[in-house]
């Protein structure tokens, strides 16, 4: 039971690892982006949550009213100005500025608000939990993974229907070719990715609700997590994402079974055998790039 | 050589005074619908195009014929926005569009018909076609119209264009550059890495869309696929307009010497391809009109 139990755990997990990996995905599929600076965002988010929460005295699960959209606004900003620069000139210099973009926010963070790590208070909701049969499940962890799942079904839907989508799929797949067909790919580049940094925002939330989170958390953990999952998934899709996510927390459950400290090293031996035995990742459907 | 075959591009109306058109002319008052002047454009160190002038006529069909690396598919990727020229202005219906991305180029009325197609191969057939009038012009050509015109398209509208076969896909890109309502429509090697007969149909449609008032500017490696098609030809050499003319009016000769430059001509015997036996020679298969599968 212990063993069913952890894989539950893990696809719960799961749920955050894939909110983390959708904003990486959609960039890299759509822009050919390595965002660098993902995890570090995701940060910010939850420190911006932290602020509007002093200010306003909203409940904390409420402070993504004002963070998502400002964060999307944050993304459609940096992707028209820093972010396209940076493609202009080669995909070398995006791996570079989003590097240093990361590490002027970690030092940033440091430097104004301290090295002492935080939570988002979300009072009893942290702990509350329901019970079937032996296993337990947190509402916390149940929500963070239905709002994944619902991220990344509407994303898709939205990708594949609405007339936005379309034009995101078309510059995905031949920037040369759209610009012929009268698109202005710098605004549809825009647009994805002001998508993306909306669901880091809502990654980097459900994060500060979920643990403990300090300025440097953003590489250590997130933003390798976020890699992980899109790999084992396969770069530029949506469902592999989240596919990737689960696979990568289950994995990660069960190493925790064997030893407290297998937990991480099993996610990376997952992540280790897909990258050899099937780099195209775990779907072979290929719904952007 | 005939150096004078540049200002030979001033053929057809005569009046060289674009500029001077007010917007909503209809350019059958005389003035060129596009005007290229002393184009000149490097791809780096290497200068693909020297000087190039060029005038076209609304709604005629024009053809630049020459050999690989002459410049054709520069010179029309230049006039579609996706080259900067070093120097040399490019003028539609008297507006200067030289500065202008690609993308306002197609919303004045430009679209260029990629070499290769291009289509985007996630997407379904349908979808190319919408996503081809995103920023369209107001006009005829509608996803109806283009249905209309490739019959075949209405029932397989659903598929990805990875699926379509070489002939389906130059189709669809077509149908993807008319759903912008073009007044100028540049076509990139339609024939390249089609079968004849496929190339035959695609050509047969051209006398619709030119009837259609699109003015169409093609490039073509298949001279007799152009001479046949276009009332007016050009002969690109190295970068430079070598001949221009009413297919009618020119002697293979005077093709030949401009396609492969004085030295091919001059040794004569030996090595002469395809190009030169362009006269009439395969016109007379031409038929099937329309719809094509």
């Amino acid at each position: 039971m212990t063993w069913v139990n952890a894989v539950v755990q893990g696809i719960m997990i799961g749920g955050l690892y894939a909110l983390f990996a959708c904003g990486l995905s959609l960039m890299f599929g759509v822009m050919k982006f390595i965002n660098l600076a993902h995890g570090d965002l995701a940060v910010v988010a939850a420190y911006l949550a932290a602020g509007v929460i002093a200010v306003t005295h909203v409940p904390a699960v409420w402070s993504f009213v004002i963070v998502v959209p400002v964060f999307a606004a944050l993304g459609y900003a940096l992707q028209r100005t820093l972010f396209q620069a940076a493609l202009n000139r080669g995909v070398l210099t995006t791996l570079l500025v989003s590097f240093g973009l990361s590490v002027v926010i970690e030092n940033g963070l440091q430097q104004f608000l301290s090295a002492n790590s935080r939570q988002l208070n979300i009072g009893s909701l942290v702990s509350d939990s329901f019970s079937i049969g032996q296993i337990t499940i947190a509402y916390l962890d149940l929500g963070i993974l239905v709002v994944a799942v619902v991220v990344l079904l509407g994303l898709q839907y939205f990708l594949s229907n609405s007339r936005h989508g379309r034009l995101i799929r078309a510059v995905a797949d031949d920037r040369e070719a759209a610009q012929l067909s009268g698109i202005n790919y710098r605004h549809v580049f825009g647009i994805a990715a002001a998508i993306a940094f909306a669901s880091v925002a809502l990654a980097g939330l459900a994060y500060g609700m979920f643990t403990q989170f300090d300025p440097t958390i953003g590489t250590q953990a997130i933003l390798l997590y976020a890699f992980e999952a899109v790999v084992i998934g396969g770069l530029g899709s949506l469902w592999g994402t989240l596919a990737g996510g689960i696979l990568l927390g289950v994995a990660q459950q069960l190493g925790a079974q064997f030893h407290a400290a297998d937990q991480v090293l099993a996610g990376q031996l997952l992540f280790l055998v897909i990258l050899v035995l099937r780099p195209q990742g775990v779907t072979t459907r290929r719904e952007l790039a | 050589m005939s150096e004078g075959g540049i200002a030979a591009g001033g053929t057809a109306a005569g009046s060289m005074a674009a500029g001077s058109m007010a917007a909503g002319s209809m350019a059958a008052a005389g003035g060129p619908l596009l005007e290229v002047r002393d184009l000149s454009v490097h791809h780096g160190q290497l200068q693909a195009l020297h000087g190039v002038s060029l005038q076209l006529p609304a709604a005629a069909t024009h053809a630049m014929i020459g050999a690989n690396g002459a410049g054709k598919s520069t010179l029309l990727r230049t006039i579609a926005g996706l080259h900067r020229p070093t120097s040399g202005s490019i003028l539609l219906d008297g507006e200067d569009v030289t500065r202008m991305r690609p993308e306002r180029r197609v919303q004045a009325g430009i679209a260029l018909v990629p070499e290769g197609r291009r289509l985007f191969p996630s997407l379904t057939l349908e979808e190319n076609l919408r996503v081809g009038s995103t920023s369209a012009r107001r006009g005829l050509w509608d996803t109806e119209r283009i249905y209309d015109l490739f019959g075949w398209m209405r029932d397989r509208r659903g598929q990805r264009a990875a699926q379509l076969s070489g002939g389906e896909q130059q189709a669809v890109a077509i149908g993807r550059a008319l759903a912008a309502n073009p007044r100028v429509l540049l076509l990139d090697e339609l024939s390249l890495g089609l079968a004849p007969v496929v190339v035959r149909r695609i050509y047969a449609l051209l006398p619709q869309l030119a009837a259609s008032g699109v003015t169409i500017l093609l490039v073509e490696q298949d001279v007799s696929q152009a001479l046949a098609a276009a009332a007016e030809v050009h002969c690109l050499l190295e970068g430079r307009i070598t001949l221009a003319g009413p297919p009618a009016a020119l002697t293979a000769e005077q093709i030949e010497r401009a396609y492969f430059g004085v030295t091919a001509a001059a040794s004569g015997t030996g090595s002469q391809p395809a190009a030169p036996a362009a006269g009439s020679g395969s016109p007379a298969a031409d038929q099937a009109p329309g719809a094509s599968t």
